[in-house]
């Protein structure tokens, strides 16, 4: 086994690397082009002027509220349920254990217009009408899983020596809780939350069938890139829901160093 | 009488930490309960809603829903346009896993093999910021790019290279006046978006490949070439597979990328979306969203009878 890997190999892994991350560098450029009906290449000029007509169009701001919310009570909630999935899941053996963690994992192994149908015939079963709380049942579901795998890693990493420790040293439960495991646990349940929010930001497949006729901002992106207008304000709205993935996960990742927690099978 | 306890039990908190000493069973119960509840019946239950109502049926003639049990709906999946719909969702989700696993291997063996300290890191990155940044993006990026005249047309022109674009576009099943309206171009928009999910387990198959088998297989005089063949390569095995498990489960179900960039072909995704939305067909809808649970289920368990679950 040589120590140094071949031109042949090298070339292909980089190759590789760019083809993940050079297109989409061209949402940038076009965000600045003064050509708004066609997405031609080189731009026949620059302007900084779609930030300031994306910032007045006011279809905008609703939506973006909108998925603001979204994200911020569904991850609340994953974090909370995915938090207490993952203490019961790494403290016990238990009958039906098995069971318990595929269906944790199943809203995210099947694909989401599963999800989303399902989700949309039990609405209509149910005579349930479109609100904002259809779209965070979808979203909370299948968020979980991404707080529950970080979770669970850093509790299976901590010693239960530390716990029996918490106890023998006097403290009660939630002592234990508040003061030994909440402390050890944060980081990971904050790069959870990162991931969950990020996810659920940019959320359209399940949201497509839970939200009616509201519009989240990937909904509304997705109207756009069906029927365009004025194409350079959709390239800055796409920067933002890109600057609102990639902050958190770049944070989750900084969290987490050296952890297996994102191993990104989360997704 | 019970024995004394050392420290006395002082507020209601201490009371139930003995509680849950006493009986973990409680504690446990008290933590799985609230999720499994969500679970069990916001997902599930929507499942059992999408089953029940892919056994009801559209009466034809008014359009409402009749809420009878019938094998009616799922008959008219054999349909021949319907047939047409599965097989060609099928074969685009085939094409575009073995086209990431070829993509996937020198990025993941690299990675795995060569890359050290920072450049591992890098290529950590490299490959997590892709998998979780939106998705949606990704997907206009490509838009961008396949547009006539856009980056690929104009580099196209630039080096008289146009005729390989137009090539491709003359084959027979990728016609379109553009790549962004060929469904080659839909098969390179599902290739980059999952690319991402075959690397990483296919990364972590190989860095389980202990370095003595390989020095081995050297000892014993095998070539390079040879020692991939049979050693590398079943080992990483697993990985490809536990991968191809996400690239072939996403293909089946998406249906923003055939919106977007194609020539409106329908696959199973797109077809559900359009029955429960616009057709207003719910029940033939369902019925539709069981065809990729289905599929998945076999694949599932071929993938578990290959050893693919422990390379997850």
């Amino acid at each position: 086994m040589r120590s140094e890997a071949s031109w042949g190999l090298k070339l292909a892994a980089l190759g590789g690397l760019l083809f993940l991350h050079l297109p989409i560098l061209l949402i940038f450029l076009y965000a600045f082009t003064t050509e708004e009906r066609s997405y031609a290449f080189p731009p026949p000029g620059y302007t900084t002027q779609w930030f300031g007509v994306a910032w007045n169009r006011e279809d905008i701001w609703p939506p973006l509220w909108l998925s603001l919310k979204v994200a911020a009570i569904s991850t609340l909630m994953a974090m909370i349920l995915g938090t207490l999935a993952a203490a019961a899941m790494a403290r016990a053996r238990f009958f039906g254990r098995d069971q318990v963690s595929l269906l944790i994992l199943l809203p995210i192994a099947l694909p989401g217009v599963i999800t989303g149908m399902s989700l949309r015939s039990a609405f209509g079963v149910m005579d349930i009408p479109f609100s904002t709380w259809t779209i965070v049942l979808g979203h909370a579901t299948f968020c979980i899983v991404i707080v529950y795998n970080n979770a669970i890693a850093r509790m299976r990493r901590l010693s239960g020596g530390i716990l029996e420790a918490s106890a023998d040293l006097g403290a009660n439960s939630f002592q234990t809780f508040r003061y030994v495991l909440l402390p050890n646990l944060g980081s990971a349940l904050l790069a959870g939350g990162m991931l969950a929010f990020a996810l659920s930001f940019d959320e359209v497949i399940v949201t497509t069938f839970t939200a009616g006729q509201q519009s989240t901002l990937p909904i509304w992106m997705l109207n756009e890139l069906v029927r365009p207008r004025q194409r350079p304000v959709t390239n800055v709205v796409a920067i933002v829901v890109f600057a609102a993935t990639f902050v958190p996960i770049l944070i989750a990742y900084y969290l987490t160093r050296g952890g297996s927690e994102t191993a990104g099978m989360g997704k | 009488m019970t024995a004394p306890a050392i420290l006395p039990a002082k507020g209601a908190a201490d009371r139930l930490t003995g509680v849950f000493w006493r009986r973990p069973g409680l504690l446990l119960l008290l933590l799985v309960t609230p999720p499994l509840l969500w679970l069990g019946v916001v997902y599930l239950g929507s499942l059992a809603a999408l089953l029940l109502q892919s056994f009801y049926s559209i009466d034809e003639f008014s359009g409402v829903v009749k809420e009878e049990f019938t094998l009616k709906t799922y008959a008219e999946l054999f349909r021949a346009q319907n047939l047409d719909i599965i097989l060609r969702t099928v074969v685009m989700a085939t094409a575009v896993t073995l086209a990431c696993a070829v993509l996937a291997f020198p990025i993941a063996y690299y990675a795995a093999r060569y890359a050290k300290g920072p450049w591992k890191a890098a290529f950590y990155l490299g490959v997590m910021l892709p998998l979780w940044s939106s998705y949606l993006v990704k997907v206009y990026a490509w838009k961008l790019i396949l547009a006539k005249e856009g980056i690929l047309g104009w580099a196209a022109e630039g080096t008289g290279t146009g005729f390989i674009i137009d090539g491709i576009l003359s084959v027979p099943f990728l016609e379109g006046s553009s790549l962004s309206t060929s469904p080659f171009g839909t098969f390179l928009v599902f290739v980059y978006i999952w690319l991402p999910y075959m690397i990483l387990p296919m990364q972590a198959a190989l860095e389980r490949v202990p370095n003595s088998m390989l020095e081995a297989s050297a000892d014993l005089g095998a070539t390079r070439s040879q020692t991939f063949r049979t050693v590398i390569l079943p080992l990483a095995l697993p990985g490809v597979i536990a991968g191809s498990i996400f690239t072939f489960s996403l293909t089946l179900g998406d249906y923003i990328i055939p919106q977007i960039v194609g020539d409106s072909s329908r696959f199973i995704g797109l077809t559900v979306y359009q029955l429960q939305g616009t057709a207003g067909n719910t029940p033939l809808a369902a019925a539709f969203a069981v065809v990729p649970i289905l599929i998945m289920l076999v694949y599932l368990s071929l993938a578990k009878r290959a050893g693919a679950f422990d390379a997850l």
